[in-house]
């Protein structure tokens, strides 16, 4: 039974530590802000709450648990207003989505 | 594995300070000095100062980041880097670090058992506040009794340090009520607000909530007056950036906050004077109960309780005084 929970945490454990780094290259490679913001928001969303997850299987049935699921909650409403405040300022400061720039014709699978 | 996030932690501060110094945007800056104190507090967590650490992210990250940017407001973005005198200046801090890297090497290694720290008084705090105190925080019974006239000196910087920005920037004679027009001109700048309004009113109950478990808790776990007023601050605060300041200060109005200032500092030095005139030492809570040790846990709740009070009226004040400028 320990060995499952300590297999299952470590799953949760590296698959989030994987959210973030691909959310930490994103942010590298990703040619404008809202697009950055994008790949920013993995680490927030699923890198947190498998991290936080796996934490939880370790610390079991404690205090420590709660706390831990206090924190999620409060991530999980805090992470995406957040982003909806970035992203807001971003439009109302002027920044343009950057577009692709080849003609409307040429776009396959667009906003049709 | 302590030491590596520890090397970490130290590397990653080094490249955030060079960065901060180096961006041309203040802007920047700030926001780098937020990210500074948040490695820091992480710091301090590792070497085992909780309520330290606890302080570091309420003020260093949280509070301080909103004054640097209510300040940025008032100035210009950009930073006006002066050519001249360069080399004096790089002259200067090269000649200081080197003096600090050389005093480093007098200094005792981390965790040694010899080091005078652990030698001096410590072990006697650690004895005795079982016996004399018994509180399980022994952070608090220091802070609070064994060394309260230091605490009550920081009260007091913190509450000169409120006054000081109060008579730069000025408190306002302020209205209660605004103009139609000018709600209106609020309620459009609001309006883009909304969602980040709405999950603020879910939240705010629970920061206020908890900087008074943070105040009230402190005899047990990490916490205290110095936490708590940050982070009750912190949770007014977000209510003025999401409300509209004038709505912020109706719910606590400026005479409001001018008393908790010099309040929080009178109730420190009444609990002194009090155990004065009980016949015991200033700030001898031994003499507030007839059972010394619930006198010395009376007292610690009735100082962090000042501490608490004057930080959240300094903070707030400091915001206010800011963010009323703003709009002049």
């Amino acid at each position: 039974m320990a060995l499952a929970i300590d297999i299952v945490s470590a799953v949760l454990l590296i698959g989030g530590g994987l959210f973030v780094l691909v959310g930490g290259i994103g942010v590298l490679r990703m040619p404008d802000l809202y697009t950055r913001m994008h790949a920013a928001s993995v680490t927030d969303t699923m890198g947190a709450l498998l991290v936080i997850l796996g934490v939880m299987l370790q610390a079991g049935f404690t205090l420590a648990s709660v706390k831990l699921a206090a924190i999620l909650v409060f991530l999980l409403f805090t992470s995406p207003t957040a982003s909806y405040a970035l992203a807001n300022a971003a439009l109302l400061a002027g920044i343009k989505p950057k577009l692709d720039d080849a003609p409307a014709d040429d776009r396959t699978g667009g906003e049709g | 594995m302590v030491t590596l996030f520890g090397i970490f932690l130290l590397t990653m501060l080094v490249i955030v300070a060079v960065a901060m110094v180096r961006a041309a945007n203040l802007f920047v800056s700030v926001m780098l000095s937020g990210i500074f104190s948040l490695l820091m507090a992480a710091n301090f967590f590792i070497l085992d100062a909780a309520d330290v650490a606890l302080t570091e992210a309420a003020v260093g990250a949280g509070v301080s980041t909103v004054l640097f940017l209510s300040a940025l407001a008032l100035t210009a973005e950009r930073d006006r880097s002066p050519q001249r005198r360069r080399w004096l200046s790089l002259a200067v801090v090269t000649v200081t670090a080197l003096v600090v890297i050389y005093a480093t090497f007098d200094k005792p290694i981390l965790g040694d058992p010899n080091a005078p720290v652990h030698v001096h008084v410590a072990p006697w705090y650690l004895e005795k506040t079982p016996e004399l105190i018994d509180i399980p925080n022994v952070v608090t019974a220091v802070l609070g009794s064994f060394r309260g006239y230091d605490t009550l000196g920081e009260v007091f910087v913190v509450f000169v340090a409120g006054i000081g920005v109060l008579s730069i920037l000025g408190v306002h004679g302020r209205r209660t009520t605004i103009t139609a027009d000018e709600l209106e001109r609020q309620a459009s700048l609001m309006r883009h607000h909304e969602i980040p309004q709405v999950v603020g009113k879910l939240l705010i109950p629970y920061i206020v909530l908890f900087g008074l478990y943070v105040q009230f808790h402190g005899e047990y776990g990490p916490g205290g007056g110095f936490q708590a007023g940050a982070i009750i601050a912190a949770g007014v605060i977000l209510y003025a950036l999401l409300e509209g300041d004038w709505r912020a200060h109706r719910v606590i109005p400026q005479p409001v906050l001018t008393g908790m200032v010099a309040g929080g500092a009178l109730l420190y030095t009444g609990v002194g004077v009090l155990a004065m005139l009980l016949g015991g030492n200033f700030l001898d809570y031994s003499v507030l109960a007839s059972d010394p040790v619930k006198g010395q846990q009376y007292g610690i709740l009735a100082i962090e309780a000042g501490v608490g009070i004057t930080v959240t009226g300094v903070l707030l004040s400091i915001f206010h005084a800011f963010a009323g400028r703003e709009s002049h």
